[in-house]
């Protein structure tokens, strides 16, 4: 069975995509607009009290923060705009390197697709 | 009843409906996967429908429609428009045959979110597909539909010895047809496959070529597609989850009704299933014995009773312990700790000899089963990628 075991996904802690080789780091631009990837579907769960991420055959189970930045990324808003907005909702800041990071590492598992 | 009382099981989150036996394509070699005379007739689509609500309201929301042939079922369309509107995300595992650019059009427009194209699980289909015969022809026709109307595409390939040397050619195969994901699983061995074990398991140097070559193609092509090779349990040291445990996630309904924990378990003795015409989806869940009887550990024996490891693998897998020791509440004698484990190093110390031997002939049963391919395979992606490195 695949991954109702493997759930939380922890947005802040996750290391940037491995696209960033050594020497030429690839950061993802403040002004790209993510969108959920091709394939994959976002929803809320109301049995698991969670967003999952259901794609051919399997399910990933989203941490709260995971679960709040990816139900952003709906290809009309920047990276720029959805870290204003998360800051502004849980009364935040200094978000974007967090963000980021979790964009990157979403979109290296196509569970995210930019569009610049 | 009392504070002791074993915590409430989580919902079962994936669901796997067998809407029919009915299989069109017709081989010479095929029989009927199912004794329809000890089978009740298949349920009617308003049975599936309120299977499909009931379990949606419990928590279900992977969805797996297959068959036999799930397309010989002309209420396919009217099944998955309920189901997506249920908010499932609903998954068509199919042969192909019966795929027309009309069906897979109404099928899209209902909500079907992803088609797996599989081979069945027989020597004839895939030897067919490769020597470019009509099998080949009719998946190339239907994963091009697949692609025109923007599935995700998954191919589904089942090795065992007599075509795991092939493995080369079903990739780039593959390739060609544009799938996204190939799954190449090795036979898991119940079934038809456990008649002909001792045909089917391939010895380690062919499984050592197999990932070889998948390796190669993994370099070759990138990010196009993924490729997951499961390795036969057989080659292992511990066994797989098995279901994550029976009873902790999946939900199998037979096209005559009977709920099931794992499509296999019916092989279990002793054990009552449920049919959906006579219970609800929530009381199969929750309250049938058949259900309940592999949940937790207290049904454990040792070696796993008293094993850390048992919350990682539930001592693995049912009935394959079943089959091999004829006591379904034994280790999985797969793993090195179980004291039946020398029937496993048995089995393929003979596919060893029998390989050296150049002895490849034709399994004395022809039985295609469709494989559901989350039944014990997803939790090997990880391993298969420590196997890459
Ligand atoms: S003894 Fe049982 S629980 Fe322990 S690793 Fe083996 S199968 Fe798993």
């Amino acid at each position: 069975m695949s991954t109702p075991s493997r759930t939380s996904v922890a947005s802040g802690t996750n290391p940037p995509s491995k696209s960033s080789a050594p020497g030429e780091p690839r950061r993802i631009a403040a002004t790209a607009k993510p969108a959920v990837g091709r394939g994959y579907r976002l929803q809320w769960e109301q049995a698991q009290q969670a967003h999952v991420l259901l794609y051919p055959e399997g399910m990933v189970k989203l941490n709260d923060s995971a679960g709040a930045i990816m139900s952003r990324c709906d290809g009309e808003r920047t990276i720029g705009q959805i870290v204003e907005d998360l800051e502004k909702t849980y009364d935040a800041s200094g978000l974007t390197g967090e963000v980021t990071a979790f964009v990157e590492m979403a979109v290296a598992q196509k569970w995210l697709e930019v569009r610049e | 009843m009392s504070a002791v009382a074993a915590p409430r099981p989580g919902p079962p989150l994936w669901l796997l409906l067998e809407l029919t036996y009915r299989c069109p394509l017709h081989c010479a070699f095929c029989y009927n996967p199912t004794n329809l005379a000890e089978t009740g007739a298949e349920l009617a689509t308003e049975d599936w429908l309120r299977v499909l609500r009931e379990a949606r309201e419990l928590g279900a929301v992977q969805l797996g429609l297959s068959g036999g042939e799930p397309l010989a079922r002309d209420d396919l369309e009217e099944i998955v428009a309920e189901a997506h509107g249920l908010g499932y995300y609903i998954n068509l595992i199919t042969s192909g045959v019966g795929m027309t650019e009309q069906r897979i059009a109404a099928l899209k427009q209902a909500g079907l979110d992803h088609i797996q194209l599989s081979f069945q699980d027989s020597t004839r289909e895939v030897n067919d597909f490769l020597s470019s015969t009509r099998t080949f022809e009719l998946k190339s026709r239907v994963a091009a539909m697949i692609k025109r109307h923007d599935y995700p595409m998954v191919l589904n390939v089942v090795l065992h010895r007599l075509n795991i040397d092939h493995v080369e050619q079903i990739l780039d195969m593959a390739d060609r047809l544009g799938a996204e994901y190939l799954e190449l699983a090795n036979t898991q061995y119940y079934g038809w496959a456990w008649k002909n074990r001792e045909s089917l398991l391939p010895s380690r140097e062919q499984v050592r070529r197999a990932e070889e070559a998948t390796a190669r193609f993994r370099e070759r092509v990138g990010n196009r597609m993924q490729v997951y090779f499961v390795v036969p349990d057989y080659f292992e040291t511990r066994p797989k989850p098995c279901m994550n445990g029976l009873g902790s996630v999946f939900l199998t309904v037979t096209p005559d009704g009977t709920a099931l924990p794992c499509h296999a378990a019916k092989m279990l003795p002793g054990l009552d299933f449920p049919n959906v015409r006579e219970a609800s989806i929530g009381d199969i869940w929750y309250a049938s014995p058949g259900f309940d009887r592999f949940r937790g550990d207290s049904w454990m024996k040792e070696p796993c009773r008293s094993c850390p490891e048992k919350t990682r693998d539930f001592g693995g897998c049912r009935c394959q312990a079943y089959l091999l020791t004829g006591d379904a509440t034994n280790a999985d004698p797969v793993c090195e700790l179980s004291p039946h484990h020398h029937l496993i190093t048995e089995a393929v110390e003979r596919a060893e000899q029998a390989v050296a031997a150049g002895e490849a002939r034709a399994p004395a049963v022809e039985r295609p089963i469709l494989f559901f391919r989350d039944h014990r395979s997803r939790d090997h992606r990880s391993r298969d990628r420590r196997n890459q490195r």
